[in-house]
């Protein structure tokens, strides 16, 4: 009978690519919430970014089939709303690595949640030329939680990683 | 989300119907917002409406699952999206109208993602704990929907004389309707009495405190109170609704049960 521990686990988290933005893993993303081992029983309880993120149920598929490659004998997962996903919860590595990827990173939260902001152009620097010269195209990109975003230096467009 | 954990027992009837009204908002105003995919006037914003329609089906995912649960009759998401006749439906009237326009459209996601704010701000202290988990989660959504229909409005309103004269039409459209919010209902009364959450009525003067400002500033003049009460909410529908449930149940209706 297979023994895994908790570390073996999050290695196995962290070889789990987000589906729409490959280059970082679920763990990464912050979605894990907790891990919990007996013997080869896994529990791992996650939670979903936007409520109607198409890429949610694929991520818990990706997580059951990697946990089984990785020696799970069974699986438990549960998707738990609370506390809701914040990208507070990206670290600085994976900020990185969607910089890298053409993605600038989300920045900070704004400080009221319930005070719609209006006509707020953030400045976002350009993830490819490192620019301040940006414009927000639109609120929603390709994704739902990424804004759309035009270089005025270099002139190309980019996704922003909205912060929430 | 199938693997949501399992609790509560609902407090009351009303407490039932207080959460499937709020599911069924969530999912008319998704259903109608996702017509737009692929008609958008341009390329970004049919990914804003698309995206907008998303998160607003995946509000009603949660919230009907709740609800189906705290009914205890085994019904999930589905056999209450999709099974249901029209009288059982219990969202606003607002939520089922058509379209039209884009500017109709903008201004209707303005008008009632306001109101969904303030709803999910209260309810963030729900005796429900996953009705509060589920406020938590919808707040950081509406708040996007409030800015991007409101920068439309105000954009559209004092734009070009077209673009106003349609932004003054779909408020004259719009305005009655939201009336409705407002009306005491039964089921909030027992909602409120668990501290489910805040009873419509008690909502109506910080909606009007966030909407004015904003069609001020988009030069859209508002259109004088009338007496016309529409019932959405009650389960008396209005001629649209029979079409969108007919478009949207089509498949369950004729392959019940039927999964990818």
């Amino acid at each position: 009978m297979t023994m895994l521990t908790e570390a073996q686990v999050w290695k196995a988290l962290e070889a789990v690519p987000d589906p729409e933005i490959p280059v970082i893993s679920v763990a990464e993303l912050g979605i894990v919430r907790e891990v919990q081992v007996q013997g080869g029983a896994v529990r791992v309880v996650v939670t979903p970014t936007y409520s109607g993120c198409p890429a949610t149920e694929v991520i818990g598929e990706d997580i059951r089939a990697a946990l089984v490659r990785a020696g799970a004998t069974t699986v438990d997962l549960e998707w738990r709303l609370a506390p809701p996903w914040t990208t507070d919860w990206i670290g600085e590595a994976a900020s990185e690595k969607l910089r890298a990827y053409g993605i600038a990173p989300p920045g900070e939260r704004a400080a009221s949640a319930t005070q719609p902001l209006r006509f707020v152009s953030r400045r976002i620097a350009c993830p490819k030329c490192g620019s301040n010269e940006t414009e927000r195209v639109s609120e929603f990109g390709s994704t739902a939680c990424k804004a759309l975003y035009r270089c005025r230096a270099c002139l190309e467009p980019f996704d922003y990683f909205k912060p929430i | 989300m199938t693997e949501m954990a399992q609790q509560t027992t609902a407090t009351s009837p009303g407490h039932v119907e207080y959460v499937m009204r709020m599911g069924d908002n969530a999912l008319i105003l998704g259903q109608r917002t996702a017509e737009w995919c692929g008609h958008s006037p341009v390329l970004e914003e049919d990914m804003a409406l698309a995206n907008m329609a998303l998160d607003l089906i995946g509000q009603a995912r949660m919230l009907l699952t709740h609800a189906g649960r705290l009914e205890g009759r085994g019904r999930d998401e589905d056999a209450l999206a999709f099974q249901r006749n029209e009288p059982a439906f219990r969202n606003l009237t607002l939520c089922e109208l058509p379209n039209e326009d884009f500017a109709r459209t903008m201004l209707r996601i303005a008008l009632f993602s306001r109101f969904q704010l303030l709803l999910w701000e209260r309810l963030l202290s729900s005796t429900d704990s996953e009705l509060a988990a589920i406020a938590a989660k919808s707040i950081k959504e509406a708040r996007y929907h409030a800015q991007h229909s409101g920068d439309w409005v105000v954009r559209l309103g004092d734009g070009t004389e077209e673009s106003h004269r349609r932004a003054q039409a779909a408020l004259d459209y719009l305005w009655p309707y939201t009336a409705e919010f407002f009306i005491p209902s039964a089921a909030d009364e027992a909602a409120a009495e668990a501290g489910v959450g805040p009873l419509w009525s008690t909502l109506e003067a910080d909606w009007e405190a966030a909407v004015r400002p904003l069609l001020e500033e988009a030069m859209l003049s508002l259109p004088a109170p009338v007496p016309f009460r529409s019932q959405g909410k009650f389960g008396r529908h209005s001629e649209h609704m029979g079409h969108l449930l007919a478009e949207m149940q089509y498949l369950q209706r004729i392959h019940p049960g039927a999964r990818w």
